[in-house]
């Protein structure tokens, strides 16, 4: 058996071997400790972005000019430039700019992923409230609802059927997302993953693990995408 | 005028290395954006042919890699496979993007109802025929702002490249940012670097915008 297992060489080295696998499964408590890091960040990061993408939503589909400037300004910045520009700016700007001032690297990625996915998500919002119709809005105000009586009442019920198909989808890519504050030692499942395998060069079995955790995290929410789409399409 | 700024600012250096970065920025970029499009098509296809074999690895392959970061196809492509930084970097966000637009493609074909097949090839079309001018004319226009803005991305994520050590523009940046010690100044080399990419993806969507108003004028389909 044992001759067997030896005949076959990648089972013995290369980036796959059997030791390489022995050796991350008896570490595999790093990786864990890396997958609740991303859970977190990723689960604060969606608050902060629905939070943020909502408002600034409302405000692109206001008819106050300057809200809805604010708000198209805001969009375009964001959507147009990396995630990893802003995260450094705010890894490496902010104690420039306020000396002493340490800021966690799990509250850079929260602050991060939550406004660059903000941006994503007011433009879906915009798309859902213009779906509904200015009617609708009208007949609101004139029976007496404020404009945001009339948002938070008729409006935003309306256009969370057809928003939650992308707004499932950019969970995804936020999930996905916080992966970059590895390159700040973000101590996020990649960075995890990344420094582990690094260490012994065991990158192959690392990163199939790695790459089977962010899976598992992102399906069963594309799933969930896909299921809504479906049922979006047959109403 | 001589404020640590505009001492950078007038330093040729900082332009001779962003501009070093900016091209291999653009190299990797447009190189897996040509690619992911030529390999996104095909699988796209795949996936909607709906033939046994062809639609299942289809599926198996967008599934799968559209739910891992960037980021790890990157690393994987540059560690596993041991290809030299640039062409990891390219072909980590070639693997990725191809994912993305083959589900652009799938659903723009989607979109087109049954019933115009039907009518179609009743009408004596062929295959080829149906597509060039039933279907393919309004699920392209529907597939133009999915695919420039998955397109947008890629150059945005190509800045991903940093983290293997290949000189693009991001990269670049942070290196020369750490030549400078005053917090005016390594800013400043911040907002440069987002203003070029901002001016890029920036012009390209706009480009975007105006083809599909072009595109979809005097084509509005039966009941919208």
């Amino acid at each position: 058996m044992t001759e067997l297992i030896a005949g076959i060489g990648f089972l013995q080295e290369g980036p796959f071997a059997i030791p390489r696998w022995e050796a991350l499964f008896s570490n595999i408590d790093v990786l864990w400790a890396g997958a609740l890091v991303t859970l977190l960040v990723a689960s604060l990061g969606l608050a902060m972005a629905l939070a943020l993408g909502t408002v600034i939503g409302v405000m692109s589909a206001s008819h106050w000019r300057i809200p809805r400037a604010f708000a198209r300004v805001y969009v375009e910045f964001y959507q147009n430039t990396p995630l990893l520009i802003q995260v450094f700016m705010l890894y490496n700007a902010i104690p420039l700019i306020y000396p002493g001032l340490f800021i966690p690297v799990i509250v850079i990625g929260v602050f991060g992923v939550g406004m660059y996915h903000g941006a994503y998500i007011a433009e879906v919002v915009r798309a859902g409230i213009q779906s509904i119709g200015r009617g609708q809005l009208e007949a609101a105000l004139s029976q007496g609802f404020t404009y945001v009586g009339a948002m938070r009442f008729i409006i935003i019920p309306q256009a969370m059927r057809i928003v939650l198909p992308p707004l499932t989808n950019q969970a995804v890519n936020l999930i996905k997302n916080t992966s970059v504050i590895a390159i700040i030692a973000g101590g996020d499942l990649m960075y995890a993953g990344d420094s582990f395998a690094g260490r012994y060069g065991h990158y192959g079995p690392t990163y199939v693990v790695v790459g089977l955790l962010y899976f598992l995290m992102c399906f069963p929410l594309a799933r969930l995408t896909r299921r809504l789409e479906d049922r979006m399409m047959a109403a | 005028m001589n404020t640590p700024v505009m001492l950078m600012l007038s330093d040729p250096v900082l332009y001779i290395g962003l501009g070093r970065g900016l091209l291999l920025t653009l190299q990797i970029s447009v190189m897996s954006i040509a690619l992911s499009f030529v390999f996104g098509t095909i699988i796209g296809s795949m996936r909607y042919s709906g033939l046994p074999v062809l639609s299942q690895i289809a599926t198996t392959y967008i599934e799968f890699i559209r739910n891992l970061p960037t980021l790890l196809l990157i690393l994987v492509s540059y560690f596993v496979l041991g290809l030299p930084a640039m062409w990891a970097a390219t072909i980590g966000l070639t693997i990725y993007t191809s994912a993305i637009i083959a589900e652009i493609i799938r659903g723009g074909l989607n979109s087109v109802p049954e019933g115009q097949w039907e009518a179609a090839r009743s009408q004596g079309f062929s295959f080829l025929q149906s597509m060039r001018y039933i279907v393919l004319p309004p699920s392209v226009v529907k597939m133009i702002p999915a695919i420039v803005s998955q397109f947008v991305t890629a150059i945005k994520d190509s800045s991903f490249a940093m983290a293997i050590g290949a000189y693009e523009l991001m990269f670049k940046g942070t290196i020369l940012a750490a030549k400078y010690w005053k917090p005016s100044q390594i800013i400043t080399i911040y907002v440069v670097i987002s203003m070029v990419y901002f001016v890029i993806n920036f012009t390209i969507s706009m480009i975007a915008r105006r083809l599909q108003t072009k595109l979809s004028i005097g084509r509005g389909s039966i009941g919208s």
